[in-house]
């Protein structure tokens, strides 16, 4: 992969919070909140495909869904294009959101079962206005032609569609209004291992054809391995690190980094390698550890990392780690 | 230039030739008839509908005229279900007064269920503060017994059968708003809706396109339920003079006039309680094969 110096970046998360309240049982209690995702910033490259790994319950779908706006983040700013979505009003944020696509992870929930697929396609486009109606059937026969479905499909119901094929009609919705970016939530994990690798050869494709930018939000390390450029691990609402894929999967810095590769299994039996096993559970997000929020269950942890919160460094070219011992730590 | 994507072979594609609405409803239909109970309910029903489109082709008499001489006669060949005490044939009284008790059911009913659906729609969709005040409002009307919130409405409105139903449907507002709101919930929080916001649809397109018809079914039950209720009701009221005044034939106030002969002339209440009991029955059974149909746990 090229350098990312000279490329144009599409969008730039800055410091995106997203605290929920939690439901206290007693009115003079204090109120208290998950933190969900704690101060995240990163930036995004036209036509490239970053993906956010992390074990569930560490903000990265709660991240995509701030980016789209469908719950309002506590605080931060989210650029797209050069401007802040946050500050759009309801008008423009809807004109918007033709540019700014998404796929989800259930794709028997991610359908209305009472409408058949043109009802699907065609609402998208008039509601984005991006085809005028005499030329939608057109659009929508393309439509199906880009994501491998007969042309029968469109009065049929998703109840009549396999996994796999209600995918294809989640990401035919979401190319329908020519999006630049498109968020894929989990947008492999509900199918087999097999239409796995169709979805995501698709996927690639289709990113090829029309110069899409993808937010890859996975927990499965090798489907990330499969169709990354950069890869962002998050860990209790925060990040720890960014790296291009190969730099991240080869030479991880970051402890938990290393710990979750090591997670992988490996085809190969001569190959020896040590599994780091973390202590402990994930802490709650309600009340994260200070300082790092890894030190819990660090194995390298110091008295430094309990109480002072490391900063997002790039240590490398393009490699950014938060964490205060990474340069010293065993390769 | 163009992409190769490799098709995966539709696996459906074989049942082409039925029209997929068609097959639900077929399959619906398939469960609906499973259940012995829900056919017996919904043939009383169409039973009933019958008589009161045609009551005035069934009818062997009219239902006002007055005939003194034959008063408080028992079933006989001329009266099958004898006369009541101002002489009028009680067969063709039952008959009209189908089409009294049973447009009383379903006005009260489809009164009920439009306010209450948006209701509960709204305060499901929006959530937060106007959930709360919304819901507190039916709490409110739920704290009040039925009856008692009916006789207040007919207090303030004056008794008459319209009166009658406005009372009856008021009553049903807040069971169908919260019905409503707790599937509003279940839906909203679906992907589909999620992906249908992020491709910028406003919220009334969200609200009755996308969730109202995907929580029909539990409306649909509970309707069936209500009308059991509503007719109860409104015979009830009827019965304690509040609602269809007495020349007209409305069961309740036929039973109410029964009421004074209940040992001479037994009959006159008899029957258009019978009439009330067999449709109220068949509303409530047909209401619970429609929940069971509904379930999706009951399909194969």
């Amino acid at each position: 992969m090229e350098t990312t110096a000279e490329k144009k970046i599409i969008l730039e998360v800055d410091h995106l919070k997203q605290y929920f309240k939690v439901k206290t049982d007693s009115l003079f209690k204090p109120k208290t909140f998950v933190k969900a995702v704690d101060d995240v910033s990163f930036q995004l490259f036209e036509g490239e495909t970053l993906s956010i790994v992390g074990e569930s319950g560490c903000g990265k779908s709660t991240t995509g869904r701030a980016i789209l706006r469908l719950d309002e983040p506590t605080d931060g700013q989210i650029f797209f294009a050069g401007k802040n979505i946050l500050e759009l009003s309801k008008k423009e944020m809807r004109k918007l959101r033709g540019d700014l696509q998404v796929i989800f992870q259930d794709p028997f929930a991610s359908l209305n079962p009472r409408q058949t697929v043109k009802q699907i396609l065609d609402e998208a486009m008039a509601i984005q206005e991006v085809v005028a109606k005499p030329q939608r059937m057109d659009r929508m026969l393309e439509l199906l032609r880009y994501v491998g479905l007969p042309p029968e499909s469109l009065d049929r119901y998703p109840h009549e569609f396999s996994g796999g094929q209600r995918q294809r009609i989640g990401i035919a919705r979401a190319l329908a209004v020519n999006p630049k970016l498109i968020i894929c939530d989990e947008a492999v994990s509900a199918l087999d291992v097999s239409i796995q690798a169709q979805i995501l050869n698709l996927l690639k494709e289709l990113q090829k054809q029309f110069q899409l930018t993808f937010l890859f939000i996975s927990h499965d390390l090798s489907v990330v391995r499969h169709i990354s450029d950069r890869v962002m691990v998050m860990y209790l609402g925060k990040v720890v690190e960014i790296a291009e894929k190969k730099t991240l999967f080869d030479s991880p810095l970051h402890p938990y980094t290393q710990a979750l590769l090591s997670s992988i299994p490996t085809l190969d039996p001569t190959l020896k390698r040590e599994r780091i096993i973390l202590k402990g559970d994930v802490p709650s997000p309600m009340n994260p550890p200070s300082g790092c929020r890894f030190h819990t269950r660090c194995p390298f942890a110091m008295e430094k990392c309990k109480t002072e919160e490391p900063a997002l460094k790039e240590l490398d070219r393009n490699h950014f780690v938060s964490c205060h011992i990474a340069e010293n730590l065993p390769q | 230039m163009s992409v190769e994507v490799k098709t995966e072979q539709p696996t459906v594609i074989t049942q082409s030739i039925s029209n997929p609405k068609e097959s639900k409803l077929k399959d619906f239909l398939s469960i609906l008839m499973i259940n012995k109970a829900a056919m017996v309910g919904g043939i009383i029903i169409l039973f009933y509908i019958f008589i009161a489109l045609f009551a005035p082709l069934l009818a062997p008499y009219s239902p006002y005229d007055i005939h003194l001489e034959n008063k408080l006669m028992p079933p006989s060949a001329d009266h099958w279900l004898g006369t009541d005490d101002k002489g009028r044939d009680i067969l063709s009284r039952i008959l009209y007064g189908s089409r009294l008790s049973m447009g009383v059911g379903f006005a009260a009913v489809l009164f009920g269920a439009f306010f209450g659906i948006i209701f509960g729609l709204v305060a499901g969709y929006y959530g937060k503060w106007v959930d709360s005040i919304i819901m507190r409002m039916m709490d409110i009307m739920l704290a009040f017994p039925g009856i008692l919130l009916a006789l207040a409405i007919i207090a303030a409105l004056g008794p008459s059968l319209i009166n009658v139903t406005i009372a009856v449907g008021a009553f049903s507002v807040p069971l169908f708003a919260r019905i409503v709101r707790g599937s509003t919930l279940e839906v909203k929080r679906l992907e589909y809706i999620d992906a249908i916001r992020s491709l910028g649809a406003n919220d009334l397109t969200i609200i009755f396109k996308h969730i109202f018809p995907n929580i029909l079914s539990p409306i649909i039950v509970q309707g069936t339920l209500r009308l059991a209720t509503a007719i109860l009701s409104a015979a009830g009221l009827s019965f304690l003079g509040l609602g269809a005044q007495p020349p007209s034939p409305e069961w309740g106030t036929m039973l109410s006039i029964g009421r004074d002969f209940l040992f001479s002339a037994p009959y006159v209440a008899l029957f258009p309680g019978l009439a009330i009991s067999i449709l109220v029955l068949g509303f409530n059974i047909f209401g619970d094969g429609l929940r069971d149909a509904f379930d999706p746990r009951m399909k194969k």
